[in-house]
This record gives C-alpha cells, sequence and structure tokens, in this order.
C-alpha cells in the first residue's frame, strides 16, 4: 500500500454547515434592515454599525490572542453578529465612545470571561445594551427623528414612549409606519417589514427554527390583546346605526381594539429584532423545541408586563436577559421526547 | 409519504452504481473466512487443516442458538485455521481455503427457476435457515433464525422488509429487489409462514422509484404483501425507524425488542437469501457488494464469494486512487473505515465505499455552539451534545439517566454537526461503558 | 419615633423567630459524623486522585475511621509515612507497601514501529482502541493519544513528541493508578520504585508471535525466553509469547538486559554491563539455587550502583 489509509469511526459524512458560514447568513439576515435604517435616519447609522463591528471584533481578537492565549477565532463571524445586534439596539445619534464602551461590555464581560462562543449565558449584544441602557440613559433615549419622518410631533419619542406618556394609543398608530419604519427607534428596531426579510432568509437557509420568534410574538400580541379587552371602556360606546345589535356591536368595537393593540406591541419597538434574533441567539436559547417554546412565552409575557406597567417602555431586552437565566433550568428539565418512550 | 417520527438526516445520496447491473466477480484464489462473521459466539471450526472442501460444505458450526453455521465459499483445501487480521487489523480466527476449482457439495439446487410453492413447516422453515447460516445482511449480522423464533408469550402480527438502503452510496439491496424481485416476493411468503403472520410491508424509500414499481407489480400477485413508499430521509433503514414509519409504532427503550411491538423486520437481500435457503437450499456463501466512490473508476455492483479480499473488489472497480483515501466497509454513515485490504468479504458486507480527498478527512473541530441541531437531527430523541460531553466527563450514572443505551450510533448527530464535533466518537464510548457497568450489575446481583 | 420603634421591634421579631426556625431545622437535619473523620482527611494528601479506590480523600478517611481493620486502604500518593500518622491516631496497625512509580511498557517509537494509516477520530486511546488496531501494525502497543495523561492529577505523565510514547516523571508520579486504569491497552503497570528511578522491565505487552511482532515493530518482545534462561532470581516468566520481569523478584542484576535481541528489556537509571565478559551468565546459573544470598556473592561482579541498591533487596527477602 504505497499510500497510508485514512481511518477514523463513523460517520464519515460531515455537514456542509460550518460555524462560520452560519453566523455569515445571521449578519447577512440583518442587511435589509440595516439598509432601510440607513434611509431612514441617514449615515450616521453606517458609522455606528461600522464602530460596533470594528470594536466587538477587536476586543475578541485581543482578548483571544492576550489573554486567554488560545485559539483566535474571530474568523468565525461570531463577533461581527454580535456587532451588529448590539449597533441595532444603539440609537443613531450616540457618541462613539458609548458605542466602544458597549462592544467592551458586550465581549469582554458578556462573553469572553464565560469561555467565549458557545459558553456565554447572556445573549452578548444584550447584555451591552442593558449596560448602557443603565449606565447613560440620556443618550440612550434620544432617538433622532427620521429623515423624512410622519412622527415629527412626537419630539423624538419612540412609538411605543408615545404610547407609554399617553400622547397616543396604540391604534392611532399606523401599521405602515411600522412595518416601513418611519418612526424614531433604534437602528435596527424600526423597520419590521425587513427584519421578516431577514427571518424568512434565516429560516430558508436553516439556521433557526420557526418556534421561539413565531411563540414570542404571538404570545406577546395575544397578551396585549386580552388585556387591551379587559380594560377597555364601553361606556358609551353604542350603535350608530339601529340594524346591528349592541352586542354585537361591541363585541367587535372590542376585538378591533384588541387586534390593533395585539398588532402594534408585535410590530413596534424591538420585539420583532428580539424574537428573531436575539431569543434565537444559540447558546442562550434552550436545546430543545419545547424547552424554545417555554422560553420563548416566558419572553412574550415578560416584554409586554414591563411595557404595559413597567418603567420602561420597551422590556424586550430585560425580558431576553431574565429568560437567558432560565435556560439551564430549563435544558435540566424539558428533554426530548425520547424514542419509544410514552 | 411515511417517515419515522422524530430528528434524521438527509445526506447527499450518491448513489452512483444503481443503474449498474449485477456482476459476478470471478472467483478468488485463495478465501479467509472469519468463524464470528454475526452477532452472538462465534462459530466452532469443523475442518482443520488440509481438509478437502466442496463449495457449500458446512465447515464452522453455530457456537450456540445465537451463532450461525458458516459454510465454503469455495473448493478447496483448507491451509489454516488462524488468527488472522480483520480489516480493524485487529486478529480473528479464521479459515483459510485455497481454492481448487468450484465443485458443489450436494443437495444444492443452483438452478434459477422460480419455486413459488414452500412445503415446509414453519419449524422446518426456521431450521432450514439455521442450516444455511443466514444472518442480517444489511449490516448488523443478526442471526435470521433466532429473530424468527418468536419467544414464548409473544405475538407478531406483520413481518416488514426492509428495503430502505438509506446509507447513501450502497446499492446492493436496490439492484438485488430490481433483479430477483419475484424470489423476494416469495422469501416474503416463508417469513410470514415462519413467523405465523397474515400481513407483510416491504419499505423502500422513494429514490428509488422504479424498485417500487417493480415490486409493486410482483405484490399484486400475492396475498397478503404492501409496498410502503418512504420519504428518503437517514436513518430510515434502522430497525426501529423503520417499524416507526410503516407502522407507527415506537419499539420501548432497550431491553425491549421490535417483537414487542409485534413486528420481525428482515433485510430484502437477506429475504432473497431465504428463499435460497429454503426452496433450494443454498446456504449464504455469496452475495451482492456495492464497490462504490465518487474518485472510483468504475462504481459497481458484485456478486461475491464470502471471503474474497476486499482488494480483489477495489481492484474490480479500477482501484484504489492514488491520493489520501478511507475505504470503508458498508456506507459512508455507520460503515467502518478498514486498515487491511487483504481482509474477507463477509455476510454483512454490504459495500465498500472509497472516500478520497476533502471528503476522506475531517475538517478540524471547533467548539460547540449549543445550536441543538444534535437534538433535532437524533431519530431517538437522545441529546447527543450533552451525551458527547458527559462522556468525557466519565458521568457513567449520568449517562445512564439520560438513555445513552438507546443511542443507535447512525451518526446523525456528528453528521450535522457545524463546529464538525467527534460527538459518536465519544457517545459510542460512553455506551460501551455503560453497556459493561449495567452488565456487570445484572451479574452481580443474585441471580433468582 | 414610633415608626422607629416598631421597625426595631418587627426586626428582632424576625431576627428571634428565625432563629428559632434555624434551630429546629438543624437539629432535626443534623447529620452525626465522628469528628475524627475530618482529623483523618485533613492527614490526607487532599489530591482526591481515587487512587485508593474511594471518589475522594473524604471517602477514604471515612473508611479509615469506621473500618476496624484498615490494613486493606492504601493511600499511594502519601505513602507509608501517611499511613503509619492515620494508623497511629486511630489506634489502627496500618498497611505497609513498597513505594511504587507507574512504567509504560511499550518501545514502540515512531522509528522502531512505523505507522501505516492515519487515525482521523477524536484524540482518544479508548476511541482508538475500541475501533481498530491502531495507527501502526501492532495490536498491543500505544497509541499514543495521551488518555494516560489527562487522567493524571499530578502532571506526571506526559508524551513525548520525539517516540510518540508517554513518559513518567518519577518524582511526581504518585502511583495513584489513575493511567493503569485509563490505558486502554493496559500497558502501564505500576512497578516497585528504585532509589535512584532504577529500573528493569520489559518494555512490551505483546502476545503476539514473534514473526507478527517483528513486522510491526523492531522494538517488540517476541518471546523467545533468553531472558528467562540467564535469570538467578527466577523473576522472568514467558507467558503467551511475552516475557515479564516480577519487580519483587528482580534485583537489577541487569543480565537479561544484555540478553534480549530486540532490546525490548529496558534498563533505566543505570549502565548496562559490559559486554564482553559473555560467558559470565554459565557461571552465574548455578549460583541460582542460592538466591538469597547471592546478591551479596553476586555484589564484587556487579557495577557500583549495584551496591547502593543491594540493601534495599535485602529488606524485602
Amino acid at each position: 500500500m504505497a499510500n497510508k489509509l485514512i481511518v477514523a469511526p463513523a460517520p464519515h459524512v460531515q455537514t456542509s454547515q460550518s460555524t462560520a458560514r452560519i453566523m455569515r447568513d445571521v449578519v447577512i439576515a440583518l442587511m435589509p434592515a440595516l439598509v432601510v435604517s440607513t434611509v431612514v435616519f441617514g449615515a450616521d447609522v453606517l458609522r455606528v454599525t461600522a464602530l460596533s463591528v470594528a470594536a466587538c471584533v477587536a476586543f475578541e481578537y485581543l482578548i483571544q490572542k492576550f489573554m486567554v492565549r488560545g485559539a483566535v477565532t474571530v474568523t468565525n463571524w461570531s463577533a461581527v453578529v454580535t456587532g451588529v445586534l448590539l449597533a441595532f439596539n444603539l440609537p443613531a445619534s450616540i457618541p462613539w465612545w458609548i458605542v466602544v464602551m458597549g462592544a467592551f461590555v458586550a465581549i469582554a464581560v458578556a462573553k469572553m470571561t464565560f469561555g467565549g462562543l458557545g459558553k456565554n449565558p447572556f445573549n452578548p449584544a444584550l447584555v451591552g445594551r442593558v449596560f448602557l441602557l443603565i449606565a447613560y440613559p440620556v443618550q440612550m433615549t434620544s432617538f433622532p427623528l427620521p429623515v423624512n419622518g410622519a412622527f415629527d410631533a412626537l419630539s423624538g419619542a419612540t412609538p411605543l414612549a408615545a404610547v407609554k406618556q399617553g400622547i397616543v394609543t396604540p391604534g392611532t398608530v399606523g401599521a405602515q409606519e411600522l412595518l416601513l419604519g418611519n418612526m424614531p427607534g433604534s437602528l435596527g428596531e424600526v423597520a419590521a417589514l425587513a427584519l421578516l426579510c431577514g427571518f424568512v432568509y434565516l429560516l430558508w437557509r436553516r439556521v433557526i427554527t420557526w418556534h421561539i420568534p413565531v411563540t414570542v410574538l404571538v404570545t406577546m400580541a395575544l397578551f396585549a390583546g386580552v388585556v387591551t379587552m379587559c380594560t377597555t371602556s364601553l361606556e358609551g360606546v353604542g350603535p350608530d346605526d339601529v340594524k346591528i345589535g349592541e352586542v354585537a356591536y361591541k363585541t367587535g368595537f372590542l376585538f378591533g381594539r384588541a387586534l390593533s393593540s395585539g398588532l402594534f406591541h408585535v410590530l413596534a419597538g424591538g420585539a420583532i429584532l428580539g424574537a428573531v434574533f436575539m431569543a434565537t441567539d444559540y447558546s442562550t436559547s434552550p436545546m430543545t423545541v419545547r424547552g424554545g417554546v417555554i422560553f420563548a412565552v416566558g419572553i412574550g409575557l415578560i416584554t409586554m408586563c414591563i411595557r404595559l406597567w413597567g418603567a420602561y417602555p420597551e422590556g424586550m431586552s430585560f425580558a431576553i436577559l431574565v429568560m437567558n437565566a432560565c435556560v439551564p433550568l430549563i435544558n435540566k428539565y424539558v428533554k426530548p421526547k425520547r424514542f419509544g418512550v410514552k | 409519504m411515511k417517515t419515522f417520527p422524530m430528528g434524521g438526516v438527509h445526506p447527499s445520496e450518491n448513489k452512483l452504481s444503481c443503474a449498474k447491473p449485477i456482476e459476478v466477480l470471478p472467483l478468488p484464489e485463495v478465501v479467509t473466512i472469519p468463524l464470528a462473521q454475526h452477532i452472538g459466539a462465534p462459530a466452532v471450526a469443523k475442518v482443520a487443516k488440509g481438509d478437502k472442501v466442496l463449495t457449500g460444505q458446512l465447515i464452522a458450526e453455530a457456537g450456540s442458538f445465537m451463532s450461525a453455521n458458516i459454510h465454503s465459499p469455495v473448493s478447496g483445501t483448507v491451509t489454516a485455521v488462524d488468527m488472522v487480521p480483520n480489516g480493524q487489523g485487529l486478529r480473528q480466527m479464521m479459515i483459510t481455503i485455497k481454492r481448487e476449482g468450484d465443485d458443489w457439495a450436494e443437495g444444492i439446487d443452483r438452478s434459477e427457476t422460480l419455486v413459488k410453492v414452500c412445503p415446509f413447516s414453519a419449524q422446518e422453515i426456521i431450521a432450514k435457515i439455521k442450516d444455511a447460516g443466514i444472518v442480517g445482511m444489511g449490516g448488523a449480522t443478526f442471526p435470521t433464525h433466532v429473530k424468527l423464533s418468536v419467544p414464548p408469550g409473544k405475538k407478531a402480527d406483520c413481518v416488514i422488509i426492509n428495503g430502505v438502503e438509506c446509507e447513501p452510496y450502497l446499492t446492493s439491496d436496490h439492484r438485488t429487489m430490481l433483479e430477483h424481485g419475484e424470489e423476494l416476493m416469495v422469501g416474503v411468503t416463508i417469513l410470514m409462514k415462519a413467523v405465523g403472520v397474515e400481513k407483510a410491508y416491504i419499505g423502500i424509500e422513494n429514490n428509488k422509484p422504479d424498485a417500487i414499481a417493480h415490486l409493486k407489480r410482483i405484490a399484486a400477485e400475492y396475498k397478503g404483501i404492501e409496498v410502503v413508499p418512504l420519504k428518503v430521509m437517514y436513518p430510515q433503514g434502522g430497525e426501529k425507524q423503520l417499524i416507526a414509519a410503516v407502522t407507527g409504532r415506537q419499539v420501548p427503550p432497550p431491553p425491549a425488542l421490535p417483537i414487542d411491538v409485534g413486528a420481525v423486520v428482515c433485510n430484502a437481500s437477506t429475504t432473497v437469501a431465504v428463499y435460497r435457503a429454503v426452496q433450494k437450499s443454498m446456504p449464504l456463501i455469496e452475495r451482492v457488494v456495492t464497490v462504490t466512490g465518487k474518485r472510483m473508476k468504475e462504481p459497481k455492483n458484485l456478486l461475491t464469494r464470502m471471503g474474497t479480499p476486499v482488494s480483489a473488489l477495489l481492484e474490480a472497480a479500477g482501484g484504489v486512487p492514488e491520493e489520501p483515501s478511507k475505504v470503508v466497509n458498508g456506507g459512508p454513515m455507520m460503515g467502518r473505515a478498514m486498515v487491511n485490504l487483504a481482509s474477507p468479504v463477509t455476510k454483512g458486507c454490504s459495500g465498500i465505499t472509497v472516500l478520497s480527498g476533502r471528503e476522506a478527512v475531517r475538517r478540524e473541530a471547533a467548539q460547540c455552539i449549543k445550536c441543538a441541531k444534535c437534538v433535532s437531527a437524533c431519530p431517538m430523541g437522545l441529546e447527543p451534545y450533552y451525551l458527547s460531553k458527559m462522556t468525557q466527563k466519565k458521568g457513567w450514572d449520568a449517562l445512564e439517566g439520560q438513555m445513552i443505551t438507546s443511542c443507535i450510533e447512525c451518526g446523525c448527530c456528528q453528521s450535522t454537526c457545524p463546529s464538525y464535533l467527534p460527538l459518536l466518537d465519544w457517545i459510542r464510548l460512553g455506551k460501551q461503558t455503560v453497556m459493561g457497568i449495567i452488565r456487570a450489575r445484572g451479574a452481580a446481583a443474585p441471580k433468582k | 419615633m414610633e415608626v422607629l420603634l416598631y421597625t426595631i421591634l418587627t426586626l428582632c421579631a424576625l431576627g428571634v423567630l428565625s432563629a428559632v426556625i434555624l434551630y429546629f431545622v438543624a437539629q432535626k437535619f443534623r447529620v452525626e459524623e465522628d469528628p475524627r473523620i475530618d482529623e483523618v482527611e485533613k492527614m490526607l494528601p487532599g489530591a482526591n486522585c481515587g487512587g485508593c479506590g474511594f471518589a475522594g480523600c473524604r471517602g477514604m478517611a471515612d473508611a479509615l475511621v469506621k473500618q476496624d481493620d484498615i490494613s486493606s486502604l492504601f493511600c499511594p500518593v502519601g505513602g507509608g509515612d501517611c499511613m503509619k500518622a492515620v494508623a497511629a491516631y486511630l489506634g489502627k496497625a496500618a498497611a505497609e507497601k513498597q513505594p511504587e512509580v507507574a512504567t509504560v511498557r511499550c518501545g514502540g517509537t515512531c522509528e522502531k514501529r512505523p505507522r501505516t494509516n492515519d487515525f482521523d477520530g477524536a484524540k482518544s486511546c479508548a476511541v482508538a482502541s475500541s475501533l481498530y488496531v491502531g495507527e501502526t501494525g501492532c495490536a498491543f502497543g500505544c497509541l499514543g493519544f495521551g488518555d494516560c495523561v489527562v487522567a493524571c492529577a499530578f502532571d506526571a505523565i506526559h508524551i513525548n513528541p520525539a517516540t510518540g510514547l508517554p513518559e513518567v516523571d518519577p518524582d511526581k508520579c504518585t502511583a495513584c493508578g489513575a493511567c493503569v486504569k485509563a490505558c486502554p491497552k493496559m500497558i502501564i503497570e505500576l512497578r516497585k520504585k528504585w532509589p535512584k528511578n532504577r529500573a528493569v522491565y520489559v518494555s512490551c505487552v505483546s502476545k503476539d508471535k514473534g514473526a507478527v511482532v517483528m513486522k510491526a515493530c523492531k522494538a517488540g518482545c517476541i518471546g523467545c525466553g533468553k531472558c528467562v534462561k540467564v535469570c538467578a532470581f527466577d523473576a522472568i516468566t514467558v507467558e503467551n509469547n511475552l516475557a515479564y520481569i516480577d519487580p519483587l523478584k528482580c534485583k537489577l542484576c541487569r543480565k537479561c538486559v544484555n540478553e534480549c535481541p530486540t532490546g525490548a528489556i529496558r534498563l533505566v537509571g543505570m549502565d548496562p554491563l559490559p559486554k564482553a565478559p559473555k560467558a559470565a551468565p554459565a557461571p552465574a546459573a548455578p549460583a541460582a539455587p542460592k538466591a538469597e544470598t547471592a546478591p551479596a556473592a553476586e555484589k564484587p561482579a556487579a557495577a557500583a550502583p549495584k551496591a547502593e541498591a543491594a540493601p534495599d533487596a535485602n529488606k524485602e527477602s
């Protein structure tokens, strides 16, 4: 035998997917939202995103090279994903040093201290964002107006904040505005439609399954709808037209309110960004589909509780971080359905 | 389209040789016959150095109930009964025979005429199968007579013929079904009679439409035989997966067996061998072996006598390519990589797959990113990432609790891992260790 | 003022209540434990290596305190001194054991034992050995993936990249036996530890026939039995084509080393006997029956280091 044979245990087949390809797909899926955001807020968006990505990659490289002194794995694109996601959680007008600080917290504190990719219990980008939100609340919540926005009357308040302050009610915010992103907000949360395009891309590439995002959004919509139904006063609501019965009219009115409230909460703020890109983060979400559904329901409920009754207008990041903390518990108790076990 | 309930992967099929008719490989000059070609006790040699043997003559007898007879695949002189390295380089007791012509033992019907009527009783059928030394030819090599002997207190209600051939590359069952469909069908009736059931299913994956159509046409003439097309999904050829796909019943975790859900599963090639054993008194001395690989000049399906060196098959298909290669006994998902190409073809060898170049070498493993793809790919509903990690930490109790013994070693987890982790390498080790612990506990427990 | 008073009172009441609850809970769930277990645990090395057969030092301490006869228990890491101290504390009789050291019995270096294939699976001896023969033609030899290195809690065993074989640092080795258990080929043996780390042992565990061994490895034991004939102390036996030197009978006379045609008998920490007096073994043979007194008689013939080794050997017999 001239050439040495290669020997390994079965299987002798490997997937064509790879960690780097998965991470690259996530970045590609985020691109439509980046484009819309740039159109809405101008070139500042690209500046913040580029800086955030560069800082995340640089911190990861430096830590792996000089502190951990192990293999440098920045080529797997995971730091890029963190960078883009962090940028998507910031307002376009944020000062550069806050971005760098957020990147440092995300990579150095939330990711590398736990051993890097796959070992971090909390989503790094969200830890970075929440840190900045608490440390620099003013800068983190002053949103620039859209370049040609329809919301200028609201003086830079996001739709969620406007609802919270009682300036508007959910029903008056048009779904069209929310879908296309013509409103103030963080970079990545303004264009629901672009994010949904990314979601479809990720599903098509089999990077994620639909379970977590859909469950989060459905939970939020249902919860918002039910709460709206319970709290809407029906005083003075009556049919102008005698042909319809009063009960049917009131029921229809209630459902209409519930529907618009549910739709508003799904489309506004970081709901879609969080549900599609943050809650599905591999290492911080449960390993089983059933566990993922429990995790997603938890995120939806906590988000809505914060939005409706909490001090912050938006609760997605907190909800995801709280549920991240529950993931080890979920993994321990929610096991896949075993073959042949009743 | 039916398939099994959970997990599974769909690797590139690469059925390069599916249109190649079965060819007869010239008889080898020397054959080596391992005494352990099946699960269970090795056979006991009945010949010694210098003995003359005829083709089809019994040369080693089953060592216990869970064992199988072995017959000489050629006629000639026994030159040694000694330890010889097998495909993995490990020494095994083998009988070496130098071929002199091809004179057959008496009583074997070598004609091609189809004998449809089976005059034998169930006991007689099982006895004939045991005499012929038939074992599962899909790779598991479980003695067929043991499988057909339904234990007292249990009852089978159907026979399932495994024509799935879910392993990429392999086409030996496919070609057998196409070219020996009639014999297969009579074989099925014999199996039904042996087990005492009225119903038989032939499960075939949808990537073999010609075999499905062919067998459906023939099955129309027989009562109680149904061809079931199945969605293409690996590891559908696994016994438990096939039963679930065809009948919807799930075999409980070990030590439960398919018979506990009333099913007896038999591979398609084995069924043809059963037909020959019962109707023609033909022992299991030859089989169809697919020799394949993207860099092989001529992938082929070869009718090969047992004991033929693998190197002879490789030569017939154009030889092993010059570049670094992996020669796998079996398909690429579950086959065993070989180091010794002089080792023989055995009863369980359904194919020789040659992987070359980039296909032959694993890509470098990175860290686990907890993507959970292994969990969703596992057809047994296990958590491969956890089992693999726990094996490395030697947490045997935890592994037993997480049902590592249910693992069927199909390799879905490892083949789907985007970090290229050697998940199954470890899980297999953990499973072996845990099974050893369970056996030791059973031995230590007071016997009642 | 009133608020302050109520606050203080409430807190005090809570504190007292908690204390009472804690007291009763502690009483209810108290585990009676012999205080000597703690003391004994402190005396043990605390490596938790499992070399004693227990999961950790506490398990060993528990057994030492509870069992009346502790002669079957031994801490290989702490050694005789540690056991004596524990026994003295507990007033029991301690087991005595010779110090031992892990010995790797394979000489199949990259050079002597050519690689015939490349293993591409998980880098573990256990994984490779359950799959196949290994990267060389020898079914018994070291696989070189370092399961023993991973098992060692004392950083005492490392793979030498030049030879591909593990090497034991005798000064760090505590003879806990973790590597012995980890090796799927059962190559590593705990052998008696001589002063200055001297050793003579058969560095091969192949039970294959001579011809098979020679084909796979130039340094293997072929079971020729020459060493048996030359040994004056009945220390060497050949079984299944493999020679074995009993570490308790061997006196490090080194005659076998020169006899071995493949160099499978390894000599450590000493110079080999001069090759010239090849006839010497013959007169030595009759001396065998007088093995008990033989060391003294042989001493002049042996090289200087032997003298230091001898007292130890005498103590043993």
